[in-house]
């Protein structure tokens, strides 16, 4: 399923043409990117949450040529899932 | 940010909407993922990053308080991956 799938609902449930959907859709992904770019998490109930960690440098190996090299230090996103979603996936 | 912070923020980008129609909008957004996952189904939302449920086999481990061992059936598990716009974004130095 993609965005697609989202702005038809849109669409449907609530009325707006295609196009209003399309960049309603838009719009939240947009907010909750620049939420995140800015290293503030997303909380969403019954869902789950979105969380920057800091990750600090590490050493590492090239697994094709096994130089050791150091893995820079960084910030990933990450995702944990709520209880709600988790049971939902497991049940049926 | 909550979802509740995320409705109001989505209020102020469009002068037409509601807050009913704001507060639907986010719930379909979440509650389509929700379905797609429960059905099995993968969810790619382009510059932002892509779900799919992962097996998770079924295996021993032991209750840390009396140590006895407890048997954890296989059970899925979501799984998100961030897309690489995204990625770049959050990591920005």
């Amino acid at each position: 399923m993609t965005k697609a799938d989202m702005v038809e609902k849109i669409y449907e449930k609530i009325g707006f043409s295609k196009k209003e959907s399309a960049e309603l859709v838009e719009t939240v992904f947009d907010i909750i990117k620049t939420t995140l770019e800015q290293g503030e998490k997303i909380k969403i109930a019954g869902f789950g949450n979105f969380i920057i960690k800091e990750k600090a440098d590490r050493r590492g190996r090239n697994p094709q040529t096994g130089d050791e090299i150091t893995i820079s230090a960084r910030k990933i996103l990450t995702f944990k899932p709520s209880q709600v979603l988790k049971a939902a996936i497991n049940t049926k | 940010m909550t979802k509740s912070e995320l409705i109001e923020k989505l209020l102020e980008t469009n002068t037409v909407l509601t807050r009913k129609d704001s507060e639907m909008v986010v719930e379909i957004v979440f509650e389509s993922m929700k379905n797609a996952l429960q059905t099995g189904d993968k969810i790619e939302i382009r510059g932002f990053g892509s779900f799919t449920v992962r097996e998770r086999s079924p295996r021993e481990a032991r209750n840390p308080k009396n140590g006895e061992i407890v048997s954890i059936p296989a059970k899925k598990i979501p799984f998100f991956k961030t897309g690489k716009e995204l990625r770049e974004r959050v990591n920005n130095p």
